[in-house]
């Protein structure tokens, strides 16, 4: 439970986070940092069982069926990490309490740190391989979005684009790898996975899910070729930079190594992929971050390298280097936020981290100066502190490394080079911005910061001292506990103290030194007109590589466009049509289209007779859709009242209803957005009397006969089989006893299929709002904004443009129709509320009933006006839409209530007073929502079209005023 | 001849005749000239189709179609009343 809490937690504090005001810096700071410190007691608290049981667990059923369960577990090794990121967010949110400006959004910042918590938490804690997956996502995800933190800046966009890209491309290959590792193991548990290592290693696949596993994990820990993504993600705000690109997420992709390490290591090619990684990371990072101008930029390259000397590590397929790279996660946590937030100090205080300007800042900023200083003394591995005691285990660890000359000399060469170039760019950081001269021509004059913000750093350079003095008494047990975690009863001996003795690796340290030292004076002489880019980094530029991945990939996908679209709305559509007659023709010309065995109806001369008309209506409307809009509509209308016609001719009340409905609403829809619609323009188009332009009428009125023939061939050959026995027999006798409703089609939509109505309401909401949104921004052609030609005269008689809301009745031609569909209003109602309640039984339903009733608010505006209305009744269909999707959403958790599976039906006969026995039912409450959520997102579109009079009544009038 | 044919067969002559009302109100809807000889061929088919179906349920003897026609005389008049407002007054909803 503790462990749900422990993930749960920094999401509930991220939603909390959201809400809060966007000046409350400190309410959010307090919120994030209580969410942290909770989550670091609460597994401080976890440490007695972990060291007595080993491992914790918590299980919560999930998708049975499919094996997977909502599990966390708990062993010294999670425990570790999740100390680490718990603490480590602490210390970040204090730190960025002081290092936002009063003008930065605070509440998006704490929220997807927050955000970003609960997700590495749950990647830390997950005891199941996808769910570890989906945590992995969200980390990149939260990545993204505070990378894009100054989304108003160029390289925060790019840099948060091609982060997300990178990692979350690699989280895909991470799922996929862990589906196999899953499969071959039998089991997605993390205990069962950990325990298959032999039947995973002699898999056939084992190399493919190997591969795929790997990818996720190089990408997420920015190891070559992907570490060009980390330094562009620095970006992101200071805070963000310490917490996520240094301590923890990045180390996401070594912690999921060391995790999987027991099942996945110990083969030839784990060996060389890893290795091969770490060690070009560890390589290219560390000369790369000699060159780099920017502080930030020397951090991000000196990650690259240091998470590629833990890659190195584990790759070496040795127990002893296991040890050494947990201990070096740890240590490089520490000194590494430390040194990000002394940069973000200098930038806070100094206004510039530009290595070429900074200069004698220990004269303005002394604590800050001495606790870089240490930091970076770690970080270049000097005695005391606790990245000496890691690096002598890496040295350690080389010399043993592999067979074979190249490996035994070249491999301990390569270490001590790159200690080498770490000692070099931690000499340079230190040496350019806080010592010699103090600079002048800085943004900011520099001074030393609260004392708030150096307690973070201050903590953290106490522990690297603390553990680099005394290993043994600090992080020695804790250290076995995580190691134990992982290697069970194999684990190695090994000693953590200062002093080994003069040592190989002791020599390689002191070679390492005196190179780096020397290293860095040789740049001193040269380095004076550095441009901030690397020698030989060229082909190794994995920036410029991406940069031509995406663009190759913008230019593919655009041509494929071209090559499957016209911009021409009547070419479109010829593709279009062709190709749907082709997809129907082919299979028709393999088989053939044989007509069934039903017999046909007899033909009702009456019915022929409407049929026959319903088609000549919907030709003619085809006919004039060009050149006589409104006849078109008028026709349209005739159309669609046909086809109602035949669908109660063949026993559809249900289709019959809506399509009436349907019908009419759309044509008031068209005729509200005819009038802004700008006159059509009469053009003499010599183009209409060529030959070619006769010839492409005459193609395309035979392409349209010839499918509307295909279509009604294949629709007569469907209806003349018998039905296949299936889901509507099964719809037709279950409907009563089941659904407890004699109208099959709205058992069918409220019940059977209650789950897809819920989310087509849902979608009809979300687009009748979006339409609101859509048309509050809508201009019209200049042309419409005028008022209509036939009210003009009117308008000019009377001098006033709108009905006067304090008027009963409006004069002229509107007097009786006002009156008629005033008293129309109580009727329409009554009947919609018939309609929905009977639906159950007979014809009629939610949707119908909502479309009646939305009609006549519409008619109310139609002869009244939008301002009569409104004046006396607001409709505020938002409320009506919010309704209905709580009524319906509601009625499906009620049947949670009771125990039943979600939109369940339950329902009781009741008698209530003065109506009679009742059959009530929770999908009348759904039903209800369903007429609600039409009712209003019907009139939220209508309306809000009809607004658009309101402004340029407006308009038209303040020009007038203007011009009179 | 009994009742029961009788209005079978006075049904079927109704229905008849609407139907051919249809196609005299169709040809004004087609034909035009004007868009309010458009509206009112409209309104008439709307009118006839809902005495067509008041017929055919009469000549199946149920009452199931009678919904239909009560919405088709409720939405034919909103429709009418639309098409009318905007040739009127140039726009459907006016402030």
């Amino acid at each position: 439970m503790t462990l749900a809490l422990i993930v749960l937690l920094p999401f509930l504090g991220s939603l909390c986070a959201a809400f809060l005001p966007a000046n409350a810096r400190n309410a959010e700071a307090w919120l994030a940092g209580v969410c942290a410190l909770a989550c670091t007691v609460l597994t401080l608290g976890l440490y007695p069982q972990i060291a007595d049981d080993g491992v914790v667990r918590f299980v919560l059923p999930w998708l049975g069926q499919a094996g997977l369960a909502f599990s966390l577990r708990m062993d010294g090794f999670a425990w570790l990490f999740t100390l680490l990121v718990s603490l480590m967010g602490t210390l970040v949110v204090i730190y960025a309490r002081y290092y936002l400006s009063p003008e930065d959004p605070v509440p998006r910042f704490f929220s997807f740190l927050l955000a970003f918590t609960g997700s590495m938490l749950g990647i830390v804690l997950s005891g199941n391989l996808v769910q570890l997956a989906i945590f992995w996502e969200l980390t990149s995800f939260s990545s993204f979005m505070l990378i894009a933190y100054w989304y108003h800046r160029v390289d925060a966009r790019h840099g948060a684009r091609m982060a997300l890209t990178v990692t979350a491309a690699g989280g895909f290959c991470l799922l996929a790898g862990v589906i196999m590792l899953g499969t071959m193991a039998g089991s997605f548990e993390l205990d069962q996975v950990l325990a298959a290592a032999e039947a995973v290693q002699s898999h056939p696949w084992y190399p493919v899910m190997l591969v795929l596993v790997l990818l996720g994990a190089l990408t997420k820990s920015a190891q070559f070729p992907f570490q060009f993504w980390l330094p562009h993600a620095m970006a992101a705000p200071t805070p963000v930079s310490a917490y996520l690109h240094s301590a923890t997420m990045v180390k996401a992709g070594v912690f999921l190594l060391a995790r999987l390490w027991p099942v996945l290591a110990g083969t030839d090619l784990w060996f060389a992929v890893v290795c091969g990684a770490g060690l070009a990371s560890l390589l290219i990072g560390a000369a790369a971050a000699l060159f780099q101008r920017d502080m930030k930029g020397v951090l991000a390259y000196s990650t690259v390298s240091h998470l590629g000397l833990i890659t190195l590590l584990l790759g070496m397929n040795s127990r002893l280097a296991l040890v050494a790279a947990v201990f070096h996660m740890m240590n490089h946590a520490t000194f590494k936020a430390t040194l990000f937030m002394a940069a973000g100090i200098v930038d806070h205080e100094a206004g510039t981290r530009d290595l070429r300007r900074l200069s004698g800042l220990a004269h303005a900023m002394p604590i800050t100066a001495t606790v870089a200083v240490v930091a970076a003394a770690a970080m270049a591995g000097v005695p005391l502190l606790n990245g000496f005691l890691s690096k002598e285990m890496f040295f350690a660890e080389t010399i043993f490394a592999g067979d074979g000359l190249l490996l035994r000399v070249g491999l301990p060469a390569i270490a001590t080079m790159a200690g080498a170039f770490s000692v070099a760019y931690s000499l340079r950081l230190i040496h350019q911005v806080f010592y010699g001269p103090l600079a002048q021509d800085l943004p900011r004059v520099p001074h030393e910061p609260t004392r708030w913000m150096l307690l973070p750093s201050m903590l953290l350079v106490a522990a690297c001292l603390l553990v680099g003095i005394f290993p043994a008494r600090t992080i020695g047990p804790v250290l076995a506990l995580a190691v134990q975690s992982i290697l069970g009863a194999e684990t190695p001996p090994y000693s953590l103290v200062v002093w080994h003795g003069f040592t190989v690796p002791f020599l390689m340290s002191a070679i390492a030194f005196a190179g780096g030292i020397g290293l860095y004076l040789l740049r001193w002489f040269y380095g004076q007109r550095a441009t901030g880019g690397a020698p030989l980094r060229a082909p190794f530029d994995g920036r410029r590589v991406f940069d031509i991945v995406i663009v190759v990939l913008h230019r593919v996908a655009e041509r494929m466009v071209r090559f499957a679209s016209s911009r021409r709305l009547q070419l479109q559509l010829l593709m279009m049509i062709s190709m749907a007659f082709a997809v129907g023709a082919i299979p028709i010309a393999t088989h053939g289209l044989a007509r069934g065995a039903a017999g046909l109806t007899p033909v009702d001369p009456v019915y022929a007779l409407v049929w026959i008309v319903g088609c000549v209506c919907a030709v003619g409307a085809a006919v004039q859709a060009k050149f006589h809009r409104l006849a078109a509509l008028i026709m349209l209308g005739g159309a669609g009242l046909f086809t109602s016609l035949t669908f109660a001719w063949f026993s559809a009340p249900d289709l019959a209803l809506t399509q009436v409905a349907v019908e009419v609403v759309t044509l008031v829809l068209l005729l509200l957005g005819l009038r802004w619609l700008p006159r059509r323009l009469d053009l003499d188009d010599p183009d209409r009397r060529t030959r070619r332009a006769r010839l492409r009428r005459a193609r395309d009125l035979a392409l349209a006969v010839i499918v509307g023939a295909g279509l009604a061939a294949l629709s007569f050959a469907v209806l003349t089989h018998a039905p296949v026995e299936g889901l509507a027999q099964f719809f037709v006798e279950h409907a009563l006893p089941k659904g407890g409703g004699r109208n099959v089609v709205n058992v069918i939509l409220v019940d059977f299929r209650g789950f897809d109505t819920l989310g087509e309401i849902t979608v009809v909401s979300i687009v009748a709002l979006t339409v609101y949104a859509l048309l509050r921004r809508f201009r019209p052609a200049p042309e419409s904004i005028d008022v209509p030609r036939a009210q003009r005269a009117s308008i000019a008689e009377s001098g006033i443009r709108a009905f006067n809301p304090g008027e009963l009745l409006p004069g002229g031609d509107l007097r009786i129709p006002a009156v008629l569909v005033r008293l129309l209003l109580p009727m329409a109602g009554l009947v919609a509320v018939y309609l929905l309640l009977r639906g159950h039984d007979a014809p009629g339903g939610g949707f119908v009933g909502g479309l009646v009733m939305a009609t006549a608010f519409i008619t109310q505006y139609m002869v009244s006006g939008a301002q009569w209305v409104e004046w006396r009744m607001r409709v505020h269909p938002q409320y009506w839409v919010a309704l209905g999707l709580t009524a319906a959403g509601g009625a499906g958790l009620l049947a949670w209530a009771a125990g039943r599976p979600f939109l369940a039906s339950l329902g009781a006969d009741v008698t209530l007073p003065l109506v009679g026995p009742v059959h009530l039912a929770s999908v009348l409450l759904f039903d209800v929502g369903v007429y609600l959520v039409v009712i209003g997102a019907t009139s939220l579109m209508l309306v809000s079209l009809a607004h658009q009079s309101f402004r340029s009544a407006r308009e038209s009038f303040a020009r007038d005023g203007a011009g009179g | 001849m009994n009742m029961g044919s009788l209005v079978a067969l006075a049904a079927w002559f109704a229905s008849a005749c609407f139907g051919l009302a249809m196609c005299l109100a169709t040809w004004r809807l087609i034909r035009g000239p004007a868009a309010q000889d458009r509206v009112l061929g409209l309104d008439t088919l709307y009118v006839n189709a809902m005495a067509m179906l008041l017929a055919y349920g009469l000549r199946v003897g149920s009452g199931a179609w009678f919904e239909i026609a009560l919405l088709i005389a409720l939405f034919g008049f909103v429709g009418s009343v639309a098409l009318a407002k905007f040739l009127l007054r140039g726009e459907v909803i006016e402030p």
